[in-house]
């Protein structure tokens, strides 16, 4: 029978990657993901697995590449400032093509900024961060059960591609407790990791895990490579869910803690003979394109919320491709837009 | 007839790309000759440095990966958790390991990770064409200090092997040179040590091997190696720092 218990959303993450048979947690302390480090040095010494509390984030990051390049599932969890400490691991990642999983309990900044939840990493997250053409997979739960279901899906696609996988949370949704419904066992992608650094045991030629191609001729082919991998990414692992769009006046667009606010705004617009729909990207890359082509010419215009300056704004521009007007409303500094602040913003647009 | 010398079996039959008279050769052909005589090639996994030994996964025989500068002893430290039983070894040079990697090895060491690292010093950075290291002595003439170095502009040398050893965590921690035949042999005989440590499961443990750049020294390979006698030695004297007497 499947277990539900009331659990706070970092815990989840810890937990759910344990029964997703990661072993191996490399970290750095930091406000609001720290209890992900917690839960982790409780577990992993039952199991016979590692818990490292790396001496800084740069550190954990290459213990993360290491243990992953070595074969492993692998999970390392931080929060903004930490991330940026982590991208020049993160590119190594990339360009290694090694699969591991990042948790981002995303803070407010720039700089060390607060400790309340944002949304400002969207760059960060989907366009790079770090140096060089390359992707990571983003996914951006929006409760805590799903912050069960996305890490353990995290897990499959990093394996499945060798890529990473980042869970973009924020702060809200680390420390929101709710009940989750564990299943009995989990479905996890099989790989025999042919290719992972484990001893040849002299039984196979070496294998040597890189990121550096001198020869132009070959780097531009391992680059074409990569973007292959990446279109292969968007085709199959694009999630999105879209709520009350057909018919819509306006559709609103949010991820994470922010898409709940706004299924609530709709509930309220209803009762004002409004029609808003919901389009909540939960892979932010691969960006679900499609959903906003389907749906581009059925409202009277976009409107996307978020808790940063504009950010995803701009994917959701290219996506309805100048078909409608795209409207932006943002907090910032840990500030969290209320019900009626959208709302009135969406009377505004409708000049209702 | 008889084969009297040959290539070790852990070391690839390929031309290393190093410059005339370097001794990253004799020091990768030290590392290989071990790992044969502890028949350790098929648990063996290496990490490759930044700086000129960054290709030399293409040259052991043995399960390789390759990390960002200084990062080697993290990279090390993710792959010995995974593969505690495995040998994880560490090949970094000076501007890798005692400048961009400082915190990751002093670390590594005071975790007392089960990892050995190869630590080439030859006061310099070589890959990028002859800047300033924290080993470089002073007065040392080098591209980023073209005047010589100066302790109140850049500071003093560090001295590795004596700042590890204070770590508890560190097992064995020993100097050697490759300039002359007896040097190289003490070098063979302190790493075939620093992998035992690693197998007896003791700790951390590092040799540190003075090493020459003819290129960036601007000398031709014998003279480098008697700057590096003449120089080096009496600034960075050899010997064991730590665990001469450890039983492995």
């Amino acid at each position: 029978m499947a277990e539900k218990l009331l659990m706070k959303g970092n815990e989840v993450i810890a937990e759910a990657a344990l029964r997703a048979g990661c072993r191996h947690y490399f970290g750095y302390p930091i406000t609001p993901q720290t209890e992900v480090a917690h839960y982790m040095a409780k577990a992993m010494p039952k199991i016979n697995g590692t818990f490292v509390q790396a001496e800084s984030e740069v550190a954990a990051i290459n213990m993360v590449y290491g243990a992953a390049a070595a074969g492993a599932r692998v999970l390392t969890s931080s929060s903004s400032p930490g991330v940026s400490l982590k991208q020049e691991g993160i590119s190594y990642i990339a360009g290694a093509e090694l699969p591991a999983v990042m948790v981002n309990i995303v803070r407010c900044g720039p700089g060390l900024g607060g400790i309340l939840p944002a949304q400002c990493d969207y760059f960060q997250s989907v366009k790079g961060g770090g140096h060089g053409d390359y992707k990571n997979v983003v996914l951006a739960p929006s409760s805590v059960q799903e912050l069960y279901e996305l890490t353990v899906e995290a897990f499959n696609i990093s394996d499945k591609y060798r890529i990473l996988t980042i869970i973009l949370g924020d702060g809200m949704l680390g420390q929101m407790m709710e009940a989750v419904e564990f299943k009995d066992k989990e479905e996890i992608y099989q790989d025999d990791k042919k290719w992972a650094c484990t001893g040849t045991k002299m039984e196979r030629e070496s294998n040597d895990i890189t990121s550096i191609y001198i020869q132009p001729e070959v780097l531009e082919n391992h680059n074409l490579k990569l973007q292959a991998k990446y279109k292969k990414i968007e085709e199959n692992e694009t999630r999105v869910e879209s709520y009350n769009c057909e018919n819509a006046d306006i559709i609103v667009t949010a991820y994470g803690t922010v898409a709940r606010i706004v299924k609530n705004v709709i509930k309220m617009a209803e009762k004002e003979g409004i029609k808003v729909g919901l389009i909540r990207p939960i892979s932010l890359w691969p960006f679900p394109t499609a959903e906003f082509e389907k749906y581009a010419e059925t409202p009277k215009a976009f409107l996307s919320v978020e808790l940063s300056a504009g950010q995803m704004v701009e994917d959701v521009r290219l996506a309805v491709n100048g078909k409608r007007p795209v409207h932006f409303y943002g907090r910032m500094g840990g500030m969290v837009p209320s019900q009626k602040e959208i709302l009135d913003k969406i009377k505004e647009i409708l000049n209702k | 007839m008889a084969t009297v010398f040959k290539k070790p079996h852990a070391l690839k039959d390929l031309s290393l790309h190093y410059c005339p008279g370097c001794t990253h050769g004799i020091i990768h052909r030290i590392v290989a000759e071990v790992i044969d005589e502890l028949g350790i090639e098929g648990t063996t996994i290496g990490v490759s440095p930044v700086g000129c030994a960054y290709n030399n996964y293409e040259y052991f025989h043995v399960d390789m990966v390759q990390a960002a500068h200084g990062r080697a002893p993290a990279v090390a430290t993710g792959i010995k958790r995974v593969h505690p039983d495995n040998f994880v070894f560490t090949y970094q040079g000076d501007g890798d390991l005692a400048a961009i990697g400082t915190a990751e090895i002093i670390h590594a060491a005071t975790r007392g990770e089960k990892i050995t690292t190869i630590f080439v010093n030859n006061a310099i950075y070589g890959m990028t064409s002859g800047q300033m290291a924290p080993t470089t002595l002073l007065n040392q003439v080098t591209t980023t200090s073209p005047f010589g170095r100066k302790p109140e502009i850049h500071g003093f040398p560090i001295k590795v092997c004596e700042l590890l050893s204070q770590l508890e965590g560190a097992a064995y921690v020993e100097r050697t040179s490759v300039h002359d035949v007896k040097n190289i042999r003490n070098t063979k005989e302190a790493i075939k040590k620093a992998f035992k440590v690693q197998e007896a499961n003791k700790g951390f443990s590092i040799v540190e091997v003075l090493s020459t750049c003819p290129t960036n020294w601007g000398l031709n390979p014998v003279d480098a190696l008697k700057w590096l006698e003449t120089n080096m030695l009496p600034f960075y004297p050899l010997g064991n720092f730590k665990g001469k007497d450890l039983e492995v």
